[in-house]
């Protein structure tokens, strides 16, 4: 690998060629401001903040768009520079509504922290604020143009990673603003409600619907059954919001946390991600020996799910019939759960604390969604919302004792925890495939050939003697790749290339999902990866057909997997949607 | 107005966007030929160009609401444009906009509600010893003043 010898402020160091001036800076722990500049997207120098000297040269270079230069010594920080980036604060703050106390982005606001760290006490530019609504129209995010520091960073996400360009840039100058194209609501654009704009946005021109008041409500409400879910994801990323490091499994806290909230039962995603594991590889099986259409497709995505719908609705055949995780938890709270607790439907509001804005898309998306013969899912909470709520309930959440799930939909083995990251429903799908197809148990549980965090995947796995062929991607950008085989084999009339595509519209999975605690990068996503495959290695069980509660709900409840039953409340449809329906 | 008006994509189009497909900076010569065919880009031929050359369509809009030369709605049959350049400006250009505003009851940059005329602000046209000067369809009127100004949109009321 070459390296290159620069200077910093006059202090030698030696850093990778093609190294940008603010990556090398980061390298000796000196930080330099910037709105713009993300370590999931391309430098493009919009805001102006970087900006550093190069010793001899009169210019001053953005330093997260210039690579380092053998030999040159670079001013990251003196006087000078501070009163340049204190003045574009000040003209960034000048177009910028000062609503901080009631903003979706309040105390985690990079420009707000900026604001402080610089002292900026007033401005002495004429204030300019666009006059723009705030857009309202999708269930799971909000787009406030009045907010936009025309950083970029949505528009970045929106197109090179998830490849889906519900946003862009319209007009110039100081009308320039981030919107759909056409004057069109963000809910009649191509959006997929993946929310990683949001979770990419440094201040508060994108944001969750927050609806922590309706669990407020509902668990105020004596003749309602409060039960909560949470997802794989969350477990490994909450704890960010209290200070521990991504990664950290905290589990037990999220139960006890949810019943000081006022929780009546809690439940696990996970317990359901191993019964979509019975449903989706008993499907797969299906398929397999019966001649079905491959291949078969995960669905548990709802950002994927929405995209497909859209882009790639010549795919419907191929989708798992079988519903995500959480809505399956959400009828089983409504029919098995209800009947256990002499309960009815009506009278249970079921809520999911989910890593995911398309969460609160999905519970709604079609009727499918009211199998129990009420909505079977109340309300999607996302990680960033739970964590608001830990802390106005007043709750030391680092204090809390760990506590177990409740009873019988919450007991989950490995297969069903590592739903949430990049891989993760292959892996647990081959798991119990195997021993749906062969008899016999897989001896190496850990599927390496769909591991890691390239954006597509491809591998082999050898079911005694057949090769199962499966491909994974993520980053709705990836996907298509993997598409195109599928097509090219079909109009070709050879073997379709895969048996199993696994799809998840953010980059690194659910555990990098767009309502996750904020400043996600591969290196958070790597940690948050490394707690969730802990957690399987560390489980009791790591099969889901082992988990001995799914046994009980088929025994007791379902019959088998693709049963009557099991059609009517665990398995859906999907339509063809207008990329843009207005 | 007519934004909901269907648009088919016309031969010459057609022919157009045949022969520039493959070519790098095809679109924005694309869109140009489209105002060209249609007075202003039409939205539903934004969306078959989008889909005929596989570009986004929010690309599409990028481009035709960055540079002012894009229509997005349908011009008036009668297109007044006011010169804003400097000496237009000077002369009293603004005064010519505002008593347009007022006698077609629309603002600038819009059209009247029968579709008969549209106003915009323009650049230089490059008359400056006429100032101010507004051209009605290309046709050129110098050195007005606000009470020559019912006398030119009379001309052209049907």
């Amino acid at each position: 690998m070459e390296m290159v010898n620069i200077k910093l402020n006059g202090k030698p160091l030696q850093v990778k060629a093609g190294t940008s001036i603010l990556k090398a800076a980061l390298t000796d722990e000196i930080k330099i401001p910037a709105l713009c500049a993300h370590d999931d997207l391309d430098a493009w120098a919009a805001c102006g903040l970087c900006v550093c000297k190069v010793e001899g040269s009169p210019k001053m270079v953005r330093a997260c768009a210039t690579e380092v230069v053998e030999g040159q010594n670079y001013i990251t920080h003196d006087p000078e520079l501070q009163e340049i980036r204190t003045t574009v604060l000040e003209m960034i703050l000048s177009n910028h509504p000062q609503e901080c106390l009631t903003c979706g982005r309040s105390n985690t606001c990079e420009l707000q922290s900026l604001a402080g760290d610089f002292g900026i006490r007033e401005i002495p530019y004429e204030m300019d604020i666009k006059d723009i609504e705030a857009d309202k129209s999708t269930p799971s995010i909000v787009l406030d143009p009045r907010k936009c520091v025309s950083c970029g960073r949505c528009a970045l996400v929106c197109q090179q990673l998830q490849n889906v360009w519900a946003l862009e840039f319209l007009e110039r100058g100081h009308k320039t603003r981030i919107a759909p194209a056409g004057g069109v609501l963000l809910n009649e654009s191509p959006c997929i409600k993946c929310g990683q704009c949001s979770a990419h946005c440094p201040v508060g021109a994108i944001y969750e619907k927050d609806e922590t008041r309706k669990f407020l409500a509902a668990v105020r409400d004596e003749s309602k059954h409060v039960s909560v879910q949470i997802a794989p994801a969350v477990r490994v990323a909450l704890g960010e919001a209290f200070g521990m490091e991504p990664g950290t499994l905290v589990t037990g806290k999220i139960y006890a946390a949810l019943r000081k909230l006022g929780a009546d039962s809690v439940f696990d995603t996970n317990f359901s991600a191993d019964l979509t594991i019975m449903e989706e590889g008993s499907e797969l099986v299906h398929r397999i020996k019966n001649g079905g259409i491959l291949p078969q497709i995960t669905s548990c995505c709802p950002a994927w799910t929405d995209y497909m719908e859209k882009y790639a609705n010549d795919m419907i055949p191929h989708f798992s019939t079988a519903k995500s995780p959480m809505m399956m938890q959400g009828v089983m709270t409504k029919t098995y759960y209800a009947d256990q607790i002499g309960t009815k439907a009506k009278d249970i509001y079921t809520v999911a604390i989910m890593p995911c804005t398309a969460k609160k898309y999905e519970i709604t998306r079609d009727d499918n969604m009211w199998a129990s013969g009420e909505q079977d899912m109340d309300l999607v909470l996302t990680t960033r919302e739970l964590a608001r709520m830990i802390k106005a309930a007043g709750i030391c959440f680092d204090c809390l004792e760990e506590e177990d799930a409740d009873s019988p939909i919450g007991a989950y083995s490995g297969a069903g925890t590592i739903f949430g990251v990049t891989g993760g429903v292959m892996e647990a799908a081959v798991r119990t495939a195997y021993k749906l197809v062969t008899d016999n148990e897989l001896e190496d549980l850990n599927v390496h050939a769909v591991r890691g965090m390239a954006g597509v995947r491809k591998g082999v796995v050898d079911f005694a003697g057949t090769d199962i062929k499966v491909a994974v991607a993520h980053g709705m950008a990836h996907v298509e790749e993997i598409l195109n085989e599928v097509r090219e084999a079909k109009a070709k009339g050879e073997e379709p290339p895969y048996h199993f595509i696994e799809v998840m519209a953010c980059r690194g999975g659910c555990i990098a999902g767009g309502g996750q605690p904020y400043n996600t990068n591969d290196t958070v996503r790597a940690q948050r990866v490394a707690g969730l495959y802990n957690d399987d290695e560390k489980s009791v069980t790591r099969r889901s057909h082992d988990n001995p509660e799914i046994a009980k709900i088929y025994k007791d409840f379902l019959g088998a997997p693709m049963s009557h039953k099991s059609h009517e409340l665990l398995h859906t449809k999907y339509q063809e949607r207008p990329i843009y329906s207005k | 107005m007519q934004t909901t008006e269907e648009y088919k994509i016309t031969d010459a189009l057609a022919a157009f966007v045949e022969e520039w497909k493959d070519k790098p900076g095809n679109l924005i010569m694309i869109l140009h030929k489209t105002q060209e065919e249609y007075g202003f880009i039409p939205r539903t031929i934004a969306i078959e160009l989008g889909r005929m050359l596989d570009v986004p369509l929010a690309k599409i809009y990028g481009v035709i609401t960055f540079y002012h030369f894009f229509k997005l709605e349908k011009p008036g049959k009668n297109q007044i444009a006011v010169c804003m350049g400097t000496a237009c400006y000077l002369k009293g250009g603004e005064d010519l906009i505002k008593e347009l505003e007022n006698l077609l009851s629309i603002g600038v940059n819009s059209t009247t509600e029968d579709g008969q005329f549209s106003l915009e602000a323009v650049r230089c046209i490059g008359c400056c010893g006429l100032a101010p000067v507004l051209t009605v369809n290309g046709e050129v009127y110098g050195k007005l003043s606000t009470d020559d100004l019912p006398a030119v949109v009379a001309k052209y009321t049907e």
